[in-house]
């Protein structure tokens, strides 16, 4: 295997940890590149369509590379009721990418997600993991200009 | 209480209170208490108060702080036990919940184990050691405590099957992955008190036979995560893992992003990192699970439960509740209300009393409430004192659920809301039954049309012929309860559909394309900041809106100081 995908050897070889593979090469590269893939194929002994249908199955897999933030906009039942779609329209229009893209510079991709787990200050988005509560326009554009300055 | 002196200083820093910038508020506080020792603790769930600061003095005596923002004066108040932003549960509140399985959340400091241990923790599995295994599950069939997943199937029988089992390995799973957008009990248990779960767990792996134990928690919850590794650690260190002379493992494995995932035979194929469908029962994961081997799934609610049971005896803990549904069942109340959080009351309280009393909706302002996500129904405030417990809520078509309790307000459009569900489910579909897949998308579809102002008549009529037919042609939970949202619906807000589909007027103005924004020129001063801000220039220099240009995304009705412009039906311009 190669120097790049060394650190799967902290994941157990056993099939059954696949997916853990798979999670160990986003975390480190943000996405699975087909270079990944080979390298995950080689590593367990699973060929490399049985790879590629195991990861297409999960939403968490992304198989473009992701920005320098990732934005993830809250779509779970609290926040669409309190107002999640136009959050996605405000941040959408500012970066001017829409659910699933990066934006050219690859600063900011954008993705909808199904509850962060913090309903009740609805509605909410993560920046890289960090939740924004209780978003309304003026605090969500705020927000992404921080960002962007960065 | 005010020469009492400071022991200790307390700050809520599970996941919701970090969002409500409870972190700040923490790194302030550590570097103005000197020797004070400022620790993080889990949620009260009072996440309306967020960020949240407890003061413990040395005579005992505790004060907590609520909206507490990071700045001097906030600050200076607290660790002078000041008189401002104290908090006090509301007393309708304080009179309705019983707090049992999160008596420890916003309590101790889940990353340690003395906290724990100290509040009565590992007390339950001391007891379940000193007892033999089949008194252990007898105790929890006496208990007549159900799986908090969402099923309601009696614990201790499962607990019982897995026993009976002869194999070289069982398998016991405990089911992190809180599917239901909207829900959120589970992730506070495991950030707020992650060895009680992690007991209930053991105990189980005593009762059962059970070694090898994993945990599949969604990766949208990272600091449960961490909490659960800190606190696996520390059992392995304190050699809690050896029971009855067998060695136990311990594995955590991170959820990927798939709903259907959270359905157990779903759950277990994912565990062995294969795609996440759903196979047919029987065989049941007890008899044929990881792997081949009996398995034992459970909820975390379910295992958080199984400590308080062994401490106090099934018998007590029967006590609480109805004759159906025993104990106490943690709810996430959001949506529109005055106090949302987590609540903890005995099953059987009436919705009423959770609503209104509890999250302190306004009566006048409610439309219904959602249980059970996506897989649930709606209740209408006209059915309020049903009480809360697994058959009461079945008979209205809905569910309880795994705690999930969404309150819709008047303003809200029950047509949009139900396309909001099944775009959720068919896109959540793992494809496997036609029904399912077809089914689902069509629904979703039909109702697309709706909300968009081109259905017809005839679409009522599809939906309720869908509905059954899916019910019927899916093999899994999600395809089985993925039409329960739209029934329900249509059940009790029939109105509403044939408004959308008839008229093509939505009567909650939610539906951006049955909605016009019209600005209100008797009221407008002129500022021009609606035209100054609006992205795509519909609005003149004279002030009109051009709707056929505006895409409704409210940026004017925010900006505008004189509430000027506002969404009405289309074409009442
Ligand atoms: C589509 C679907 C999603 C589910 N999601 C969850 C979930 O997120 N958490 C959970 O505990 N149970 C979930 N369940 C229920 C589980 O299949 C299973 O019944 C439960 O984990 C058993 O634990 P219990 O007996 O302690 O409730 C789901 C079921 C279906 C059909
Ligand atoms: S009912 Fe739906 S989710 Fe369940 S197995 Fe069938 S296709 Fe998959
Ligand atoms: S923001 Fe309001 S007050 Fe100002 S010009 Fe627009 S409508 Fe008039
Ligand atoms: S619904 Fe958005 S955080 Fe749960
Ligand atoms: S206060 Fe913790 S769930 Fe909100």
């Amino acid at each position: 295997m190669t120097e790049k995908y060394a650190f799967l050897e902290k994941v157990g070889r056993e099939p059954s940890n696949l997916i853990k593979g798979l999670q160990a090469v986003q975390g480190v590269e943000g996405y699975v590149s087909d270079e990944s893939i080979r390298a995950i194929s080689e590593y367990f002994g699973i060929p490399e369509v049985e790879v590629e249908g195991v990861l297409s199955f999960y939403a968490q897999f992304k198989r473009v590379k992701p920005g320098k933030y990732k934005i993830a906009v809250c779509d779970g039942t609290a926040c669409h009721i309190k107002g999640s779609p136009l959050v996605q329209e405000w941040v959408s229009r500012a970066l001017g990418i829409s659910d699933g893209e990066t934006d050219e510079k690859g600063h900011f991709s954008l993705e909808t997600v199904a509850c962060l787990g913090c309903c009740s200050l609805a509605p909410v988005m993560s920046v890289n993991g960090r939740v924004y509560a209780k978003l309304d326009r003026k605090t969500t554009i705020k927000i992404l200009k921080e960002y962007e300055a960065k | 209480m005010s020469d009492a002196k400071i022991k200790k200083i307390r700050v809520g820093v599970a996941s919701c209170g970090i969002a409500a910038g409870a972190e700040a508020v923490m790194d302030l506080l550590k570097k103005e208490a000197g020797a004070i020792p400022v620790e993080g603790t889990g949620c009260l769930g009072h996440c309306y108060a967020e960020p949240m600061v407890e003061v413990l003095l040395d005579n005992g005596e505790s004060v907590i702080y609520r909206d507490v923002k990071a700045d001097e004066k906030a600050v200076r108040n607290i660790l002078s036990v000041g008189p401002e932003n104290r908090f006090e549960i509301p007393p309708v509140r304080k009179a309705k919940e019983l707090v049992k399985v999160l008596a420890l959340a916003g309590r101790i400091d889940p990353t340690s184990f003395e906290d724990y241990v100290a509040n009565g923790g590992y007390k339950g599995l001391e007891k379940a050691l000193a007892m033999t295994s089949a008194e252990v599950i007898d105790e929890v069939k006496l208990s007549g405590l159900r799986g908090r997943g969402g099923g309601g199937f009696p614990t201790g029988n499962k607990w019982g099957f897995l026993a009976a089992k002869q194999a070289d390995e069982k398998i016991l799973i405990c089911n992190a992955d809180e599917g239901d957008p909207g829900a959120f009990m589970d992730r506070a248990l495991m950030e707020s008190a992650p060895h009680q779960v992690l007991e209930g767990m053991l105990i189980a792996a005593y009762a059962t036979g059970a070694t090898k134990l994993f945990i599949y928690c969604r990766a949208e919850y990272p600091m449960a995560i961490k909490h659960l590794k800190i606190a696996i650690a520390q059992i392995y260190e304190h050699k809690l893992n050896v029971v009855a002379g067998r060695e136990l493992e311990i594995i955590i494995k991170e959820g990927a992003g798939a709903f259907v995932c959270g359905e157990e035979t779903a759950l277990i194929a994912s565990l062995e990192g294969q795609r996440g469908t759903p196979r047919f029962r029987p065989p049941f994961p007890t008899d044929k699970g990881w792997m081949g081997y009996p398995s034992m799934i459970n909820n975390v609610e379910t295992f958080g439960n199984i400590p308080l049971i062994l401490r106090e005896g099934g018998a007590e803990f029967a006590k609480v509740g109805t004759e159906g549904s025993k104990g106490t069942k943690i709810f996430a109340l959001a949506g529109d209300l005055k106090y949302p959080g987590l609540v903890e009351v005995p099953m059987g309280i009436t919705l009423r009393e959770i609503v209104f009393d509890i999250g302190g909706a306004d009566p006048e302002k409610v439309k219904a409430v959602q249980t059970g996500g996506p897989s649930g129904g709606c209740i209408p405030v006209e059915l309020f004192d049903t009480p809360v417990d697994y058959d009461s809520l079945k008979k209205l078509g809905a569910i309880m659920g795994s705690g999930g309790m969404i309150v819709i307000g008047k303003d809200r459009c029950m047509v949009e809301t139900a396309r909001y569900f099944l775009d959720f489910t068919h896109r959540e579909s793992c494809g496997k039954c036609t029904f399912c897949r077809v089914g689902t998308t069509r629904m979703y579809e039909t109702l697309e049309r709706n909300v968009a102002g081109k259905g017809e008549m005839s679409d009522i009529e599809l939906l309720e012929n869908l509905g059954p037919k899916i019910r019927m042609g899916s093999l899994c939970g999600l395809g089985q309860t993925a039409p329960n949202p739209v029934l329900a619906t249509l059940r009790y807000y029939r109105h509403e559909y044939e408004a959308h589909v008839r008229d093509h007027q939505c009567e909650a103005l939610q539906c951006n394309a049955l909605v016009d924004l019209k600005l209100d020129q008797s009221k407008c001063v002129k500022c021009k900041l609606c035209i100054k801000n609006c992205p795509v220039g519909a609005i003149s220099d004279d002030f009109v809106i051009d709707n056929t240009k505006c895409t409704r995304c409210n940026t004017c009705l925010d900006m505008c100081p004189k509430k000027a412009i506002r969404r009405v039906k289309k074409g009442s311009n």
